[in-house]
């Protein structure tokens, strides 16, 4: 059995992928924590391409790691989080905790290793030749049957960023600022009153025309 | 011709409906125009249908389909032949004269056009009852009748005793309809058919069939059916002992009386058992009850009838008294005698009731024949045509009664029926106190000395046209009616295609043969002479002159014979304590029963147990379960993966 | 060689990592927000690795929906969390339990 550059790559990024993911969950400081995430996803984004999902790979790197990790790593530093507090506990339940993920892993390990998905019934398909594109693939499927869920999936993210803007938009009532609209619109009328007074002084012309 | 068969029910709901929605807006001349423009058309297509039906053009069929379910259709369909072509235009004639009639009787009345919605109503259901081809569209026009009475007994809602008359007429007609619904349901599981062409093509193959109704006890189902039916009839027709409502229904206006509680309405339940007589004529015991009911009935209301003072009371158990005889003619199978007998004492107790109408107009309102006499002078047209009503209703030749009477006491005569005995004594002597009552009643209020106030008898006189006219339309055929069909309906072939008689059990071809004697002809001549060699014309003469002795010749004694013969007396006044045991015994128990079910189920089990019970055990169990909830979300996702795991171990182990 | 199981059992244990995570972390809501990512990758690898040793488009085009999904998700809850921030002045998982029963 040899060991081709192949199952290196896996085994190298798995492990990579394992220990990042490992350590989100644990580490103190919430920015290391998005910082290792972004190694996960980097990570994952590389065994994707040893699956051949190029693009798929590729848009993890640029929308999670350049976009969302980003956002991720404004809102940890805009919130003045008290770092001492940060782990309180966690000691006292990971026994628990660590069990019950042993568990799990041993569970789904077992049920992963049945027959279905051993290589011989599913063995690793001969790779696409050289001038093959999963851009062109993926596009193709999505772009004819997949037309109206992309179209929802636009939607959802129209929404997402209304409900962004609009959970976080507040509006101070202290704040001045200026109302252009309204500067532009204001009349004569609004500002000046002409008052008509009577005269403190009898006008002396009027009263001699009157004695007349 | 289904166009035509349906304008016939339709043009008076389309009328009722304009009256009733748009009466207001139109006015009160519009509305009685509309309504009787409704009616008119109703009456003039009947009677076309009647002559296309005697060409011998039949109809069974459906209109519309309603629902379906299962095995069971339901459907408005016609079934046009002799029986509903003949009621249709009874119906309809006497409906439209009361219509007529309505003007003037109701003409202060400030619910006018609700009056003319209501009759137009009526029509429409009864019309819809009496050319239904399937059991449920009989009992949607039985139904609507009745809602429409009910409304109509409590026309002057703002009195007590009208509430509580179309309260007890509602609630005495329920009991009615229970058991003609529960006939309807027997009906289904018995034929799995609701049209009348599939129920009676099977009669005759499920005589034999039976059920065991009490331990060992088998009965055949046509039996429970035509009971069951019976009792419908018994509520509608105000028989012995659901009687008790139509007296009471006088609340009601006048031309409701005539119309509802005399003529039409009431003879529903005839017209239905003899529509449904090939499920009768399968079941002796139905037919021996039918018979025994209807004579208890024709004679013991008719003995009321002597001592009532309220005009209209009077006309209101002398209905009764001849409902009881055309519910005898249906007991001994003399169908076509039944339905003869309904119509033409349609048309002259609608006459009576009109001129009994006419008089407490003229009255102002008074209703108490101590307070009248000496009328006959004042109003001559209402007093020929009471006249004629009561010479028909007494039964003298030649008037329509004769007939119809005289052919049901020979028919019972001729009948083998168990309990014809004694209904030949009732109705025999029912006829004497038939004449006797009637003829009272014509001599205190229009012969001797004027008994009412000055005032009143200065303002009495004939009512106007639209009330004289439908009297002596009334009267014509009151008069000449039975002399004319008498022996097409009764002897011919009228009514074969849609009454079905056994031929030991057909009385009246036994009679029929009677009368042709020896030349094997029958006419009405010879009805009329045999008539007054028997006993009912010297009773009916005999109650007649008694009558005239008593009320005129001496008028002193029937007090006399009043204060000797108290006790008897007595229980003609209290009718027979039917009311008293009524509120005693079946009113009070059914408000024992009413509280017991208040205090114990309502109070105890349903808000005790069920409503607070629930409520009390959800806020008890809720508040040990919400502690789960703690609002942290590492408990959800604790859980969560408990659950997990929980569904994966199940998959493995499994 | 590198077969199926291999991708599915590196899912699991991704899964189960962030899974506990959750669990485990009672101090802070981002932490929360991040191992959901994981929970969402763990989920995505699975679609890949079966994507292609069926060789089904169709799978990759559902990581794409997720993807988006998952980045709309991200940005309501991080804006939810400034919110919660700016009304509560913590966002610490242990003071966040107005919905206990």
């Amino acid at each position: 059995m040899t060991f081709s550059f192949l199952d290196f790559a896996f085994y190298a990024f798995a492990a990579i992928l394992i220990f990042a993911a490992l350590m989100v969950v644990t580490v103190r400081n919430p920015v290391k924590a998005a910082l290792f995430l972004v190694l996960a996803f980097f990570s994952a984004a590389c065994i994707w391409i040893t699956l051949e999902a190029e693009f798929l790979a590729i848009v993890l790197v640029l929308v999670y790691v350049g976009a969302v990790m980003v956002l991720f790593l404004f809102v940890v530093m805009m919130l003045d989080i008290n770092l001492v507090q940060m782990r309180e506990g966690f000691g006292k339940y990971l026994p628990v905790g660590g069990f019950v993920a042993l568990l799990l892993v041993a569970e789904l390990i077992i049920i992963l290793n049945a027959k279905v998905f051993s290589p011989e019934s599913m063995p690793r398909p001969v790779g696409q030749p050289a001038d093959y594109s999963n851009t062109q693939q993926l596009g193709e499927i999505l772009y004819t049957q997949y037309a109206y869920p992309f179209e929802i999936a636009a939607i959802i993210l129209l929404v997402a960023i209304i409900a962004a803007i609009s959970l976080t938009l507040r509006r101070r009532p202290q704040t001045r600022y200026q109302k252009p609209a309204k500067q532009i619109s204001a009349r004569k009328e609004d500002r000046l009153r002409v008052v008509s007074m009577k005269s403190e002084k009898p006008d002396p012309d009027a009263a001699g025309a009157g004695s007349e | 011709m289904l166009t035509i068969y349906t304008l016939i029910p339709f043009s008076c709901l389309l009328a009722a409906i304009i009256a009733g929605l748009g009466g207001h807006i139109i006015g009160r001349t519009a509305t009685h125009r509309v309504a009787i423009a409704g009616v008119a058309i109703s009456f003039a297509l009947s009677v076309y249908v009647l002559f296309d039906v005697l060409q011998g053009n039949y109809f069974d069929g459906m209109l519309y389909t309603w629902g379906t379910s299962g095995f069971l259709t339901f459907q408005i369909g016609f079934l046009i032949d002799e029986l509903s072509a003949g009621m249709a235009v009874v119906v309809t004639f006497v409906s439209l004269m009361v219509h007529i009639y309505t003007i003037g009787y109701m003409h202060d009345d400030p619910g006018y056009q609700r009056f003319f919605c209501y009759i137009a109503l009526f029509t429409f259901a009864m019309l819809m009852l009496v050319m239904s081809n399937n059991f449920l569209q009989l009992f949607f026009g039985w139904e609507g009748v009745g809602v429409v009475s009910y409304l109509l007994i409590g026309f002057w809602f703002d009195r007590d005793s009208a509430i509580h008359a179309n309260m007890k007429a509602f609630l005495v007609n329920r009991i009615g309809d229970f058991g003609f619904i529960l006939a309807i349901a027997a009906i289904v599981y018995v034929f799995s058919s609701l049209n009348y062409s599939d129920v009676f093509s099977q009669a005759a193959s499920v005589e034999n069939m039976t059920v065991e109704a009490f331990e060992g006890v088998n009965w055949k189902w046509l039996t429970i059916i035509s009971l069951l039916l019976f009792v419908g009839a018994m509520g509608k027709s105000a028989q012995v002992p659901l009687h008790v409502w139509l007296p009471d229904s006088m609340e009601g206006p006048t031309p409701i009386s005539a119309l509802i509680h005399a003529a039409t309405m009431v003879t529903a339940g005839i017209f239905m058992v003899a529509r449904m007589s090939p499920l009768f004529e399968f079941s002796e015991v139905a037919l021996t009850v039918v018979v025994t009911i209807g004579a208890i009935t024709a004679l013991f209301m008719a003995l009321i009838g002597l001592v009532q003072n309220d005009i209209k009371r009077i006309v209101a158990y002398s209905t009764l008294s001849q409902l009881g005889y055309m519910t005898v003619a249906l007991g001994v199978s003399a169908y076509a005698a039944g339905i003869f007998h309904l119509t033409t004492h349609a048309f002259f107790k609608a006459l009576l009731f009109l001129a009994a109408g006419s008089v407490i107009v003229a009255l102002h309102h008074q209703q108490d024949i101590r307070h009248m006499g000496g009328l006959k002078k004042i109003m001559p047209i209402t007093y020929w045509t009471a006249l004629v009503g009561s010479l028909a209703l007494a039964g003298l030749p030649p008037f329509a009664g004769f007939f119809s009477k005289d052919t049901i006491i020979e028919a019972v005569h001729a009948s083998q029926l168990p309990g014809s005995g004694f209904a030949l004594f009732a109705v025999t002597i029912g006829v004497f106190v038939t004449a006797l009552y009637s003829f009272r009643m014509l001599f205190i209020v229009f012969h001797g000395k004027p008994r009412m106030s000055e005032d009143e008898l200065a303002h009495a006189k004939e009512s106007p046209w639209v009330i004289t006219l439908p009297l002596v339309v009334l009267a014509v055929p009151s008069v000449i009616f039975g002399a004319i069909f008498a022996v097409p309906m009764l002897y011919g072939e009228f009514y074969d295609q849609s009454i079905f008689v056994l031929s030991q059990h057909d009385t009246l071809a036994h009679v029929g043969a009677g009368l042709a004697g020896q030349s094997g002809e029958i006419s009405a001549w010879k009805m009329v002479l045999h008539g007054f060699i028997t006993l009912p014309f010297w009773l009916a003469v005999a109650g007649i002159f008694v009558a005239w002795f008593l009320y005129i010749h001496r008028p002193e004694w029937p007090s006399l014979i009043q204060s000797r013969f108290k006790l008897l007396w007595q229980i003609l006044d209290r009718k027979y304590g039917f009311d008293e045991f009524n509120e005693a015994v079946v009113a009070s128990g059914t408000r024992g029963l009413g509280n017991m079910l208040w205090k114990i189920m309502d109070m105890y089990v349903i808000d005790g147990l069920v409503v607070n019970g629930l409520a009390n055990s959800v806020r008890r169990i809720s508040s040990r379960i919400r502690v789960i909830q703690s609002g942290f979300v590492y408990h959800y996702a604790f859980t969560m993966i408990i659950g997990l795991l929980l569904l994966i171990s199940w998959f493995l182990i499994r | 060689m590198i077969s199926l199981t291999h991708y599915l059992v590196l899912a699991a244990v991704l899964f189960s990592i962030a899974v506990v995570g959750i669990f485990l972390n009672r101090k802070n809501v981002v932490i929360l927000l991040m191992a959901i990512e994981l929970l969402l990758l763990a989920v995505n690898i699975n679609f890949v690795a079966f994507s292609h040793y069926l060789q089904d488009i169709a799978g990759q085009v559902f990581v794409f929906f997720i993807l988006t999904v998952a980045a709309a998700e991200a940005a309501i809850g991080l804006a939810i969390l400034i919110v919660l921030f700016r009304n509560r002045h913590t966002i610490n998982v242990e003071d966040l339990n107005r919905l206990s029963g």
